[in-house]
Formats: C-alpha cells, sequence, structure tokens
C-alpha cells in the first residue's frame, strides 16, 4: 500500500514525515503518472489558489477526480477547501469531494491563528484512541455547512474541524504540525479498508 | 529550541509556504498579477530592490496605505518589511496585521548592531543569511523563517547560490562532530550551542529556508530549489522583466517542478526579456545588500 502527498505547494513536507513515523511507504505525488501509483492521498495545508492553478493548468484536475471516485482523501486546510463544495471568502472552484461549504481564512490573519486542545467525539475515540487532541489553526478555514450524511469527528465549541463521509476526510486544522499521529493512522486505517 | 505555542504557530505559516513563490509587489494590481500567477504570498513594499539600488537615498517601511491596498485586494498572505533592528517598524506592521515581516537588508539599516528582538512578537518574521551563523543568530533572536539573502535587485544569481551552499556545506559538517566539537563550531559560528547542537542532530534549520535574492529566471528557481531551498523569494525578477504575468506564472511553475526538465522547459517558453542584470563586482562594495546586518 502506497500512499501519496499532493507536493504541487505546501507543508507537504510535514505530512511525509508523520506519516513516515507510522511506518506508511510515501511518495510526492505532483503529476497523474504519479497518482495512479497510490492508494490514498493527503492533500496538504498551503496556498489554495495556488495548488488550484497547478492542477488545473496541469492536466491534474480530471486524474484527480478520478481517483477520488474510488479511493480515500484526507484534505488539510487548504486541501479541505480544495475538495469542498462550495468556497466562500472570495468564492473560488472547488472539487466537491465532500459535501460541505467552507469559508477561507475565517479566523483572520496570521496573528489570529491559533492552537487549541479539543476533545474529540466518541467515535473519533473509539477509532483511534482515547485523550484531547492538539490541533494547530494557521490562517484557518472554518467549515460552514454540512451536508447529509457527512459526519463530525472533532468539533470546537460547534464548529467541525475534522468531517467524514465515504471516502473523504476533510479538516481545518494541521495534525502534521505536532506529534499526535491519530489523525494520520485513522486516514491510514481508512485507505487499508479501502484497498481490501 | 523555543517550541512554545507562540513559535509552533510562526513556523507553522512557514512550513505552509513550502514550495512555493513569494513575489514582491508594489501596488494592488501587481498583487492580483501575483496572485492570479499562483504566488503563494506577496511581499508589499513601496519600490522593488532594483529601483531602491537605482534611486538611492533612505529606504524604510513601505507606506501603510499602500500596505492596506494589497492586503484588502488578495487572500493570500502578505508580508511587509521593516528595515534592520527598527522595532516600531515592525510593532506597526504587527498592529497592521500583516502576515510576516521580512527584517530586510534590502532596506536601509536602522540599527547597524543589533536585530529586532522578535520573540515578543505575535507575527513571525523572515530574516536574510549568508551563512549558517548569521542564520542561527537571527533564529535565537526569533526568526520563524531564514531566506538566504543572495543579492537584492542584480538580477544575478551567485550570491544566492553561494549563501545556499554556504549554510548546506555548514550544516552537513556539524552533523558528524562530537559533542565536544560543537562546543567549538557553536564559538566559531557566534551562534548559541543549543541550535548548534539541534542543527548537528537533525542536518537541517529548526525553521524552513527559503532563498531569495537575484531569481530572474525559472531555471535561477530551479537551481535554488535543487540546492536545497524550500520556496523562493523573488523581488525585481518579475515587475521587472518584459511580460510579468507570464514570468510569475512561469517561476510558479519552476518552484513546483524544479526536479523535471521537461516541465521546466515547458515554463521557460516565450517569456520576453528577463530583467536587466548586474555583475556583482561591479556593485560598489557600499552599495551591497547582502553585507548588510550579519
Amino acid at each position: 500500500m502506497q500512499i501519496g502527498v499532493l507536493a504541487l505547494q505546501g507543508d507537504f513536507a510535514a505530512h511525509e514525515r508523520a506519516l513516515r513515523e507510522l511506518g506508511a511507504d510515501v511518495r510526492q505525488v505532483r503529476t497523474p503518472g504519479e497518482l495512479v501509483l497510490v492508494d490514498g492521498l493527503i492533500i496538504p495545508g498551503g496556498e489554495s489558489t495556488t495548488m488550484l492553478k497547478l492542477l488545473l493548468e496541469d492536466g491534474m484536475a480530471e486524474p484527480l477526480k478520478a481517483f477520488a471516485a474510488t479511493r480515500v482523501i484526507y484534505g488539510t486546510c487548504a486541501g479541505a477547501i480544495l475538495a469542498a463544495r462550495v468556497v466562500t471568502s472570495p468564492a473560488q472552484f472547488s472539487f466537491g469531494f465532500i459535501d460541505i461549504d467552507i469559508e477561507r481564512n475565517a479566523y483572520g490573519r496570521q496573528v489570529d491563528s491559533s492552537i487549541r486542545r479539543l476533545q474529540p467525539e466518541q467515535e473519533f475515540i473509539d477509532r483511534t484512541g482515547p485523550g484531547k487532541l492538539e490541533a494547530i489553526f494557521i490562517r484557518a478555514p472554518i467549515i460552514s455547512r454540512l451536508g447529509e450524511g457527512v459526519r463530525v469527528l472533532i468539533q470546537d465549541e460547534g464548529t467541525p474541524v475534522l468531517v467524514e463521509q465515504g471516502n473523504m476526510l476533510a479538516g481545518s486544522f494541521h495534525p502534521e504540525l505536532t506529534a499526535d499521529r491519530r489523525v494520520h493512522q485513522l486516514f491510514l486505517d481508512k485507505v487499508s479498508k479501502s484497498t481490501g | 529550541m523555543y517550541l512554545t505555542d507562540e513559535f509552533r504557530l510562526k513556523i507553522g505559516l512557514a512550513e505552509q509556504l513550502k514550495g512555493g513563490v513569494i513575489m514582491d509587489v508594489t501596488n494592488a494590481e501587481q498583487a492580483l498579477i501575483a496572485e492570479q500567477a499562483g504566488a503563494n504570498a506577496v511581499m508589499a513594499l513601496e519600490r522593488v530592490p532594483s529601483d531602491i539600488r537605482k534611486e538611492g537615498g533612505v529606504a524604510r517601511m513601505a507606506p501603510i496605505s499602500k500596505i492596506r491596498e494589497i492586503m484588502a485586494t488578495v487572500s493570500i498572505p502578505v508580508m511587509a518589511k521593516c528595515r534592520i533592528g527598527h522595532f516600531a517598524e515592525a510593532s506597526i506592521l504587527e498592529a497592521l496585521k500583516v502576515d510576516y515581516i521580512d527584517e530586510s537588508e534590502v532596506l536601509t539599516m536602522a540599527d547597524d548592531v543589533h536585530h529586532v528582538w522578535k520573540h515578543p512578537f505575535k507575527v513571525p518574521f523572515v530574516c536574510g543569511a549568508r551563512n549558517l551563523g548569521e542564520a542561527l543568530r537571527r533564529i535565537a533572536e526569533g526568526a520563524a523563517m531564514i531566506r538566504t539573502k543572495g543579492e537584492a535587485g542584480s538580477g544575478n544569481i551567485v550570491e544566492a547560490v553561494r549563501h545556499m551552499r554556504t549554510i548546506q556545506k555548514e550544516m552537513r559538517e556539524l552533523t558528524v562532530k562530537g559533542k565536544d566539537e560543537l562546543v567549538v563550531a557553536s564559538k566559531e559560528l557566534m551562534a548559541p550551542l543549543e541550535l548548534v547542537q539541534w542543527v548537528a542532530e537533525h542536518g537541517e534549520l529548526p525553521v524552513p529556508n527559503f532563498s531569495a535574492g537575484g531569481i530572474a529566471t525559472p531555471a535561477d528557481a530551479a537551481l535554488v530549489m535543487q540546492l536545497g531551498a524550500q520556496s523562493v523569494f523573488v523581488g525585481s525578477g518579475i515587475f521587472k522583466s518584459e511580460d510579468p504575468e507570464r514570468r510569475a506564472r512561469a517561476i510558479v511553475k519552476a518552484a513546483t517542478y524544479f526536479n523535471d526538465p521537461v516541465k521546466l522547459l515547458e515554463a521557460c517558453e516565450d517569456l520576453g526579456e528577463a530583467m536587466p542584470g548586474l555583475e556583482i563586482s561591479k556593485i560598489p562594495a557600499e552599495e551591497l545588500m547582502h553585507t548588510r546586518g550579519v
């Protein structure tokens, strides 16, 4: 089982490190040829406008849609923005892999970034392990609407910050920048299950 | 290391900016061109380095109205420069809520001895460095991102290459030293032992390391990325070229596909003229920017 991290721009190196710590076989993905080699994909944080530009201009959009139809994708921050159904503030194209609306930079600018310790939902704890989770929000978006069938795995005072629907995971914070590996483990478990 | 929540948040934004291009812009129109070309951040300033060089005089923090106009125009992070040691300019930029402050040798130094003590600020700082000692001193002061200095406004990549190679070589050398030798290295680098030990153990800086100063073509960007830069800053190279829009897009592509010669070739097609370049040895010593703020 090989795991890909989309490496067009952003904090892909931190995700690679996190996945390697869990013993995963990881590769960077920049082209359609590299995408077909992996069983699951992380779309990292970074600037969604930059990634979108590169995805659309270099022939990655259709292969990514085809991949999402059958494989597991986890989008963090900018990755969640790309995967959402509707993006606001400002509006921009997104792939709609998961039925959520998302508002960009909704907490404010960098001086409004924060680290919070959150109590995950019981389902997350059952699937990964107990304890609060350290969540780093950096110029983070807010998941502003959940479609039917989207489940909340972690929330922050009523705002969903990690959600799941089918093969998709989307989150507004950065677990790759902490030592807690439960979110990445959850993603790997999903990929493993999807490949039978 | 200073792994407080505050410092981790500062480094965290730098992590998000990896694998991309931060572009110098002097107005909202240029900022929009940069964002649409795929810049992952813009640097708001009054004049690009090549104009500062040409026009001379004292170069200061950009006018607030200009930075504000740029912040209102784009959704990507906006950085702004303060003079070396000018903590009052820095505090004003923080109050303005820019996303990153570049304490930059491109502006005239406000203090020729001290840099800003950056830890108490909530906004993160990036600082220039030519070698490992400079980089670690800046990190000790609280910089959450390093960029090699290069020679800004020269359109000549040679200093950027020298500085990146120097830092990489000095880091490699530390990784094979014994504990007692690291104490000597700390003395020679004029850098805190704690940071020297960290680099020796990890083989890299504790904060992201980007490249700046002299990048004028997609090939220049690919060169410094292959030498170990994790992103590039492009100053005069874009808006002093014949076709800024195309060149901006091309350099973004080069920063992503820096290891893919076919994609790089595509990026280099039909770019128009690059900015005019300067031979470093022809620049009078007192006009060199990279020797400021060591």
